[in-house]
């Protein structure tokens, strides 16, 4: 789960780290009374959404009156943000944040992320703050300072004082800059999160250690023991197809191509997004139904492929595993009758089950489906069909 | 021959009074495993339905029936505290099903196990067979071919359930026997990996040769590729899953993610292949890719 700059913003200054004064709005009409709040001489307007691209887009300016600070929140707040991020419709934005601004000294990086190989958190820091850190991975990876944690202890603090010497910090600075580490490690841990990021982290010129951007994802996995951060989730941020799929209990992710996926399980969805490319087409649509396919999320799942007017065929691709195949036919059949097939549906089933199911299908005699011999003749004829 | 599990292997199930774990220790019973017992906190000294003793701990559950294997469905909030209970009383084997499970659990858990010397499947997994004489977890158990009787025995590892699925009834469809397979899961931290068992099926005489299924996220596969050109002399066949996946998306899976530029399906395809090994190019050709491969 992603949530906003400001809400990282509240999470850091909550946990203790130095952030400079800021405030939120969600129309322009507030933006005098923040500005002045605020009581900085310049102050940053920034959008608030989760897509990348701002600043190039125009929605991250820097200011020096509360009228043009107002000027630029009601653009930002008025016309929707179009970035390489976005797509060419936009994004609306509906908050935007207001903080003071420094004079930078020099910028870092502070990142803690899962170590995968190692199967543990890692603390990241650099000196080349202030751009993608997977920018200066690719160009200079020896920049990047690396900090394993222990499983069990988490990062200590000797650890974070070497990290803070090695991008050049020293004396109370560094103390400061490592005590940040220290608290971004624990707030990882504790709100159990995928990513926790400050970027930049700025020494100012009059000497202060300042986090200027944060980002935090968190473990979908972990959201159940932290209901203050479940209730940041921005429902206007998703994917709208994705949210009503997900209540279905489905995991859908729309895609470009033409071609409509419903398969069980996640890996065989992925291989059969795969297939169909290999074939020629172009897959609309990521769809696990899960390992067990109930009537009601089949005909749902239909409901949500169909809605998307660019699908022109859609490919039904079953294992039955322990969901039976006769089960999986049954719920085809209830689909076609629900929702009714506007495009050909080529469906391919095997395993447990699957005579009685090719007959059930058979008989029930649904207009523009297909049945299909195997995985390759299935993945063929749908793309055959577009 | 096989490898973790086979027909001997004592197994207990924990969670068994629970829906999941009542109907898979069922399905498992009726397969031919050995299940000797099951744990519900609070329902000792019960019967279970299927008429095996449930105990309150796994301490007791091990002193009484002499398991070594637990199968775990015990739900995402409390499951890596359940294989920990697990490692503690004696388990040397932990086959842990339940999906969903936070992964900093999974990162005290694995630690604490490793301390143990105890082994980990999963987590969000199939789990393990070894077809015709022990079935732990998921897997619809009639798609395998046991060994006996086939020209060729291979092994599979693999990241997907209905993947797996896939790939054995390719397998069997050609008259190819598995000896054992192992769904290690679709989480980012998680037990047995692609190379601790690619080792275990080259020491066993009875596999002639390995299917690897990966997928999108993480490094794995990459860190195989460099141990099978190194290591393993028998033929391997492997399959990623997600060359058409966005950046940025997780995939179903926990772990099956494209971020920071790691983890995409081309560069995990490019590692296995300059080490030598058939990536077969479509999931529909798993089968036929490791029956070329053997000859």
């Amino acid at each position: 789960m992603k949530i906003h700059e400001y809400q990282a913003r509240a999470l850091m200054a909550e946990a203790g780290v130095p952030v400079p004064p800021s405030e939120v709005v969600s129309s322009a009409d507030q933006v005098p009374s923040a500005f002045s709040k605020i009581g900085a001489k310049q102050v940053v307007v920034k959008a608030q959404v989760h897509a990348g691209g701002r600043g190039k887009a125009g929605y991250v300016k820097l200011v020096s009156s509360a009228d043009e600070a107002k000027q630029h929140a009601e653009r930002m707040l008025r016309e929707p943000m179009v970035s390489k991020q976005t797509g060419p419709e936009g994004v609306q934005v509906r908050k935007v944040l207001l903080a003071g601004a420094v004079d930078i000294d020099h910028e870092y990086y502070l990142g803690v992320v899962l170590d995968r190989a190692k199967r543990v958190p890692v603390l990241m820091a650099s000196a080349e703050g202030g751009v993608e850190i997977e920018e200066v991975a690719a160009k200079n990876p020896r920049a990047i300072r690396k900090a394993w944690f222990h499983p069990h202890l988490g990062l200590q603090r000797f650890q974070a004082q070497a990290i803070a010497s090695e991008i050049g910090l020293s004396g109370d600075q560094a103390k400061i800059a490592a005590d940040i580490m220290l608290k971004l490690a624990k707030l990882f841990i504790e709100k159990d999160c995928s990513l926790a990021e400050i970027n930049p982290l700025v020494k100012t010129k009059a000497g202060e250690i300042l986090a200027i951007d944060a980002k935090f994802n968190f473990d979908d996995n972990g959201l159940f023991r932290h209901s203050g951060i479940a209730e940041l989730f921005d429902p206007a941020e998703e994917n709208q197809a994705e949210l009503r799929a997900k209540e279905f209990n489905l995991s859908y992710i729309a895609l470009e191509g033409n071609i409509g996926c419903l398969v069980n399980g996640a890996g065989l969805a992925m291989a059969t997004m795969d297939i169909i490319k290999l074939h020629g087409g172009e897959p609309a649509n990521f769809l696990d139904v899960g390992g067990s396919v109930s009537p009601e999320g089949a005909v749902e799942a239909f409901r949500i492929i169909l809605a998307d007017k660019a699908v022109k065929a859609v490919l039904v691709n079953i294992f039955g595993g322990i969901a039976k195949c006769d089960v999986i036919a049954d719920a085809l059949i209830k689909a076609a009758k629900e929702v009714g097939f506007n495009v050909p549906v080529v469906v391919r089933l095997e395993g447990t089950n699957v005579d009685k199911a090719r007959e059930m299908l058979k008989t029930a005699n649904i207009d523009r489906l297909i049945t299909a011999a195997d995985l390759t003749d299935a993945a063929k004829r749908v793309c055959a069909a577009v | 021959m096989s490898i973790l599990v086979n027909k001997d292997t004592r197994v207990i199930c924990q969670g068994i009074t629970g829906s999941a774990g009542a109907f898979h220790t069922a399905q498992c019973l009726a397969y031919g495993t050995k299940m000797v017992g099951g744990v519900t906190p609070g329902k000792g000294g019960q019967t279970s339905e299927h008429g095996l003793p449930v105990f309150n701990t796994v301490r007791d559950a091990v002193a009484e029936t002499g398991a070594t294997v637990s199968m775990i469905f015990v739900p995402p909030p409390f499951a890596a505290a359940a294989t920990m209970e697990a490692a503690e009383a004696g388990i040397e084997l932990c086959v842990l099903i339940t999906e969903g499970i936070p992964a900093m659990d999974m990162v005290r858990c694995r630690k604490y196990l490793d301390d143990l010397g105890v082994r980990l499947i999963g987590p969000n997994c199939p789990g393990v067979i070894t077809p015709g004489e022990c079935k732990i977890g998921i897997m619809p158990g009639y798609i395998h071919r046991p060994v006996g009787g086939s020209k060729h025995n291979v092994g599979v590892i693999s990241r997907s359930g209905t993947l797996t699925y896939e790939a054995v009834w390719q397998l069997s469809e050609r008259q190819i026997a598995q000896t054992t397979c192992v769904g290690i899961g679709g989480d980012p931290v998680k037990g047995l990996n692609f190379i601790e068992l690619l080792d275990m099926f080259q020491a066993d005489p009875a596999t002639d040769g390995v299917i690897m299924i990966g997928e999108i996220g993480g490094t794995d596969e990459e860190g195989a590729a460099a141990h099978i050109k190194a290591n393993i002399k028998k033929p391997v066949v492997a399959f990623i899953a997600g060359q058409t996946a966005p950046p940025g998306k997780r995939m179903g899976h926990a772990g099956a993610i494209i971020s920071g530029g790691q983890g995409d399906a081309q560069s995990k395809i490019a590692a296995l292949k300059s080490a030598g090994i058939r990536v077969a190019d479509s999931p529909a050709t798993l089968g036929e890719t490791m029956a070329a491969a053997l000859g």
